[in-house]
């Protein structure tokens, strides 16, 4: 009976709220728009874990380096491959160089054909770059032609870099580790998916959290939109005979109205965002549209919980709102809001986050749901305590100018609303502050710092062993863009010559290039050098006794090696360790060009410490494009004063990305609302106008009542991201410091929207100050 | 206005000679027209006549005989039946501004003029009025209010006219 | 043509909304401590002729001149420092400021000239004490009545001594016996400080409270002063 009742009351606010003519038909759209974003948010945020592990599973089906000791033999169903990745400008390519030994030599994954010598298969983002006029310069690097597209079974990205390319005589390389013999792609059969460390876990749980929960608090803040209006509607239903619940459900049924359609249109912008994802790259990363789907559950979830909440916070909302049939009444005074109850959010959740405390480090697991419960509740508690903070410090704001004294008197007489507006982004910025500081605490675990001497070279470049040393040298001074190159050849001499395991490093170059990885007191062409202290120096001493005999390139049997003996001559000079441009200190023994055997020379391979002109740009291209016509297998490293570990790069890139929507999100539907706010003060605004009130004046009112309530969210969102930032470095066993660049930033953005939303709010607010508005007639 | 009525009404709070009577119509009722000594002691000579009032008494003095009259009840029963009786509402159906509207029209002269000129007249008395509200008492408050209230019925009337003036003119062209 | 002595006079004002034509070739003087009452069928510009002469509205072609300097000439910026300065305003409803008090409200005009706010305050008082509406002081306006309210809207209209105070149907949304009493209080004020007084109303009563009226149709004006 009850329920009838109910859905009775529920059919007829939807029907009210399509029924209202055009004014209800703006209302219930506005509603659609605002929880339609959210709902397209919340579809995508959910659908990014199954992208993500959809593009994992395809990294790993293209696997094709196993790293095992065992060693295929050639046989009709084994390829070669070389890994011939590359950097062009900031962007990774994934190369393999590929020979397939037999008819039955496995395809990678996408490829439908092996692509001959001097042939390439390429992925269709790598094909468009190549073809364009920007890749001229990535051009030179390829000479291959492209025969065939990489299909997407073979891509984790649409817009992913990567290519095949046939080659022959990869099977001289097959020992030095960035050949191997395969005979099927995928993981290795022991291989282990890379477990993501309990920090990187609790990370990514935050994230989620800090992004669905401004969602969240912003749909709730979206199906109030048009609130005055509906009031007067409510009044008039009570006119003719509604009760005063009746009104409340009908209240609700048109929330519902929005809500529904919200979740038709938040399904069209999710579709297009999805659509659009391919055309999307953010940091080197690309989602395939088809990989982006939520699952079912969470989709369900999504559809009746929206729906719900909206009926479920419409009537939260009307609960101090006496519906009279002559109008609405706010209950004049409103009942003091009380502070206990506000705090016992925050306090729950620190209470639960805090048995967590110190658990990163040692047998590193946490409970999720006491992680994301703490974490919700301290997040909620600033939407709790911020009507309240906003209300005690609004009724002792006082004197000032007229534009301050009509904000504040606004905000006196509704600071709900305007707290209500700004909740979003205070919950959006506090736990953007708290994940900062918890980026910044932990970042030093996961980056490390190097040891380059960026003065010296901002390049390193490893060739194959049978380039002459020279013409490597000479080759890449040449090269547009570099300012010095330090070329040397590397290798090792052992004791035996079938045994590499008692071994010593060995360089070879000019006097001036061995001064880069030591220090040499005098040099001449033909010395020969030990390098004392250290690690290796008792061991060099030992391999210099004169007349003993070592061997370059030791190998074991079975493996091809280019083996040459040197019988130690008398005279070898000694020389300190120096740390190389990589911060490298070296050991074992240095020789000039003339002192080295002439058959030795097969077993080095030419490594280059380059130096470049940063002011010729692309120079660390041409580079790049000079190694690879050196040597196609041939690899160039850039020299950074610090690496971030792989895992947390996207991660920090997803909470980027998200933050920036969500705070674009609100700084909409804040601006939705302040443009309704305006529009119905159309005629104060105009009688103000008339009596010569400053447009200036009215200007800075609006961008005070703005900015009041937010600034106020953002001294709280502080408070409680620094908080919550402490609580969880605690938890990952971090000390505690403040990131007060991150806190900077992050309440710069969140004052940038207010910012916006003033200055876009500003063209209708002079519009609407236009006399027009005294006209009655 | 019922002269007897009204100082039938007058005696009812008790007897009064001729001179008192005259003087309490005058400052309650007179505003604009004082009664005339004759009016009185003819509408009194009546009333005696038909038996509602009776004389309570002479004065002999100086001047003209001073009779004091005294209410009888059937004088009483006839006040109570007069305010008893609504007044019939005025018609207003003889306006001799529609027809001064219509001669107008029909000898096409200019009726919005008459129309103008009257409109200027009446507002002139509406400030008079309503000067004189602003300084009397209530009882002039009221009685001028009463006025205006008719003025401005005429002045609606007056504005009605002539937004219909061209519709009116083809009516009486027929 | 200008009426010597007149403090503000329009003539052949033009102003047209798109198509419809609001004013064509209106005339209007006014002297100081002069009321004169606009009148005219609904539609038919008095409001319009009352925001020209405001300085609200810029009219298409005419001239008016205030005080002897031509209107048209003015920047927005001048025009608003003489709304602020030299006229007040009076509408028939939906001016005072719902979220400061009765006296904020009263005290806003000076304010915006750059009084401080308790001097201005002050101001308010004395003027609200002649409107008899003094004790509405902390109230807001939605919590007094409309006479009451329309009444710290006057005393807001004349807190800056204008010169000019423009009245918009400032009865309209009263019973007859708060307009005449807000009518009496406005005229009475505006007499004793000799600031002209534009009144644009439809209801004759409240224009007997004028000196002269201007009737207005189809965007002609006519003095009725010279009709007589």
């Amino acid at each position: 009976m009850k329920s009838r009742q109910w859905v009775r009351d529920l059919a007829m606010g939807v029907r009210f709220a399509f029924a209202g003519g055009r004014e209800g038909w703006t209302r219930a759209l506005l509603t659609a728009v605002g929880v339609g974003l959210g709902v397209a948010l919340l579809l995508i945020t959910t659908a990014i874990p199954n992208a993500l592990s959809a593009r994992d599973k395809r990294s790993s089906d293209r696997d094709d380096f196993t790293y095992s000791a065992k060693r295929l033999p050639k046989a009709d169903d084994t390829l070669l491959i070389a890994n011939a990745d590359t950097t062009f400008r900031s962007k990774d390519i994934r190369g393999r160089l590929v020979e397939p030994e037999g008819v039955k030599a496995p395809l990678p994954p996408g490829v439908a054909k092996f692509p001959a010598k001097g042939e390439m298969v390429a992925s269709p983002a790598l094909k468009k770059l190549l073809e364009s006029d920007s890749g001229k310069l990535l051009r030179e690097r390829y000479p291959y032609r492209i025969v065939a597209t990489i299909d997407k079974p073979g891509l984790i990205g649409p817009a992913e870099l990567a290519f095949y390319a046939g080659t022959t005589g990869l099977e001289n390389h097959l020992s030095n580790g960035y050949v191997e013999r395969i005979d099927y792609f995928g993981p290795s059969p022991n291989h282990t998916p890379d477990k993501l460390d309990p920090v990187l876990i609790l990370l990514i749980m935050i994230i989620f959290v800090v992004l669905l929960l401004p969602v969240g608090v912003f749909i709730a803040a979206a199906v109030r939109f048009g609130g005055e209006r509906r009031d007067r509607r409510l009044a008039a239903l009570r006119l003719v005979g509604a009760d005063g619940r009746m009104a409340r459900r009908i209240a609700g049924g048109e929330a519902l109205a929005g809500a529904l359609l919200g979740l038709v249109l938040g399904t069209l912008f999710f579709l297009a965002a999805r659509q659009s994802a391919s055309v999307l790259v953010v940091r080197n990363v690309s989602v395939f549209p088809s990989d982006l789907n939520p699952s079912p559950a969470l989709v369900a979830l999504v559809a009746v919980a929206v729906p719900a909440a909206a009926v479920l916070v419409t009537l939260f909302a009307l609960r101090g709102v006496v519906i009279e049939p002559l109008g609405v009444v706010r209950t004049a005074k409103p009942p003091r809001r009380r502070l206990w109850w506000r705090l016992l959010l925050p306090l729950g959740g620190l209470a639960l986050l805090y048995p967590m405390m110190g658990q990163g480090n040692d047998n590193g697991s946490f409970n999720e749901w006491m992680v994301i419960g703490g974490t919700v509740l301290l997040l909620i508690g600033v939407t709790a305590l911020l009507p309240w903070v906003v209300e005690a410090v609004v009724a002792r704001l006082n004197s000032g100018s007229v534009s301050w004294q009509l904000a504040v008197r606004r905000l006196q007489l509704s600071s709900g609303t305007a707290a209500r507006m700004v909740n979003g982004i205070a919950v959006a910025v506090a736990g953007a502050i708290a994940l900062q500081m918890l980026f910044a605490g932990v970042e030093h675990d996961y980056t490390k710092s190097t040891d380059n001497d960026l003065n010296r070279a901002q390049m390193q470049v490893s060739l194959r062993s049978d380039v002459p040393l020279a013409e490597v040298g000479g080759a890449l001074s040449g090269t547009k863009g570099v300012r010095h190159a330090s070329a040397l050849s590397l290798g090792s001499v052992g004791e035996k010559a079938k045994n590499p395991d008692n071994s010593l490093e060995v360089a070879v170059g000019s006097c001036a290039e061995l001064r880069e990885v030591a220090r040499l007191a005098s040099c001449r062409d033909g010395d020969v050098f030990r390098i004392t202290g250290g690690e290796y120096g008792d061991k060099a001493k030992e391999f210099t006794t004169p007349g003993r005999t070592v061997y370059f390139d030791p190998r074991y049997d079975d493996q091809p090696s280019h083996t040459a003996s040197w019988k130690v001559t008398p005279g070898v000079l000694t020389a300190e360790g120096r740390e190389d441009p990589t911060g490298y200190e070296r050991g074992g023994l240095l020789f000039t060009p003339g002192a080295l055997p002439a058959s030795a020379q097969a077993g080095l391979s030419p490594m280059v410490y380059v130096s470049l002109n940063q002011s010729v740009p692309d120079a660390r291209d041409y580079v790049r494009n000079t190694a690879a016509r050196l040597d196609p297998l041939s690899e160039t490293f850039d020299l950074a004063s610090s690496e971030t570990s792989l895992q947390f790069k996207p991660i920090r890139n997803g909470l980027f990305v998200g933050a920036t929507c969500v705070l674009v999100l609100i700084g909409a539907s804040l601006l939705v609302s302040q443009l309704e706010q305006l529009r119905e003060r159309k005629k104060l605004l105009s009688s103000l106008v008339a009596f010569g009130t400053r447009r200036r004046t009215l200007s800075l009112s609006v961008l005070w009542q703005t900015a009041i309530p937010i600034a106020l969210g953002l001294l709280l969102a502080s408070v409680v991201g620094l908080t919550l930032g402490a609580v969880l470095l605690r938890m990952t066993g971090e000390s505690v410091t403040i990131d007060w660049a991150s806190v900077l930033s992050m309440t710069g953005i969140g004052a940038g929207v207010v910012l916006a939303v003033t200055l876009l709010s500003l063209p209708p607010l002079l519009r609407l100050m236009r006399p027009d508005g005294l006209r009655t007639e | 206005m019922s002269i007897g009525h009204t100082l039938l009404g007058l005696l009812e709070s008790g007897p009064r000679h001729g001179y008192d009577l005259k003087r309490a119509f005058d400052e309650k009722f007179g505003h604009d027209r004082p009664l005339h000594y004759g009016q009185v002691y003819s509408t009194m000579s009546r009333l005696l006549k038909n038996g509602l009032v009776e004389v309570d008494g002479i004065e002999a003095g100086g001047g003209p005989e001073r009779k004091r009259y005294a209410i009888t009840d059937a004088g009483i029963t006839d006040v109570e039946r007069w305010l008893a009786t609504p007044e019939a509402p005025e018609p207003y159906l003889q306006s001799t501004l529609y027809t001064k509207i219509v001669l107008a029209l029909l000898t096409h002269r200019d009726a919005a003029d008459i129309l103008d000129t009257q409109r200027a007249e009446h507002l002139r008395m509406m400030r008079i009025l309503t000067d004189r509200k602003r300084k009397g008492d209530l009882a002039d408050q009221l009685i001028c209010d009463h006025a205006l209230f008719h003025l401005e019925a005429d002045l609606r009337w007056l504005e009605l006219t002539a937004a219909r003036l061209d519709k009116l003119a083809e009516a009486v062209a027929k | 043509m200008t009426p010597a002595g007149s403090l503000l006079v329009a003539d052949a004002l033009h102003k047209s909304y798109g198509p419809t034509t609001a004013l064509d070739g209106a005339e209007f003087s006014i002297h100081p401590g002069e009321v004169v009452a606009v009148m005219g069928p609904s539609g038919s510009g008095k409001s319009t002729l009352l925001h020209c002469l405001a300085g609200i509205v810029t009219p298409d072609s005419g001239s008016i001149l205030y005080n002897g300097r031509e209107m048209a000439t003015m920047s927005d910026a001048e025009r608003s420092q003489l709304r602020r300065s030299e006229f007040g305003f009076v509408f028939q409803f939906g001016q005072l400021v719902p979220e400061l008090t009765c006296v904020e409200n009263v005290a806003l005009p000076l304010r915006l000239n750059g009084t401080s706010r308790k001097a201005a305050e002050k101001a308010a008082l004395t003027w609200m004490e002649r409107l008899e509406v003094d004790d509405l002081g902390k109230k807001r306006p939605g919590e007094v009545s409309g006479g009451q309210g329309q009444r710290v809207a006057v005393a807001r209209a004349l807190v800056t001594d204008p010169r000019v105070l423009f009245a918009d149907e400032p009865t309209g949304a009263l019973d007859s016996l708060n307009g005449e009493r807000v009518m009496e209080l406005l005229t009475d004020a505006a007499r004793t400080t000799n600031a002209a007084v534009v009144l644009v109303t439809h209801e004759a009563r409240v224009a007997a409270y004028s000196d002269r009226e201007i009737v207005v149709r189809d965007g002609k004006s006519r003095d009725m002063e010279r009709v007589v």
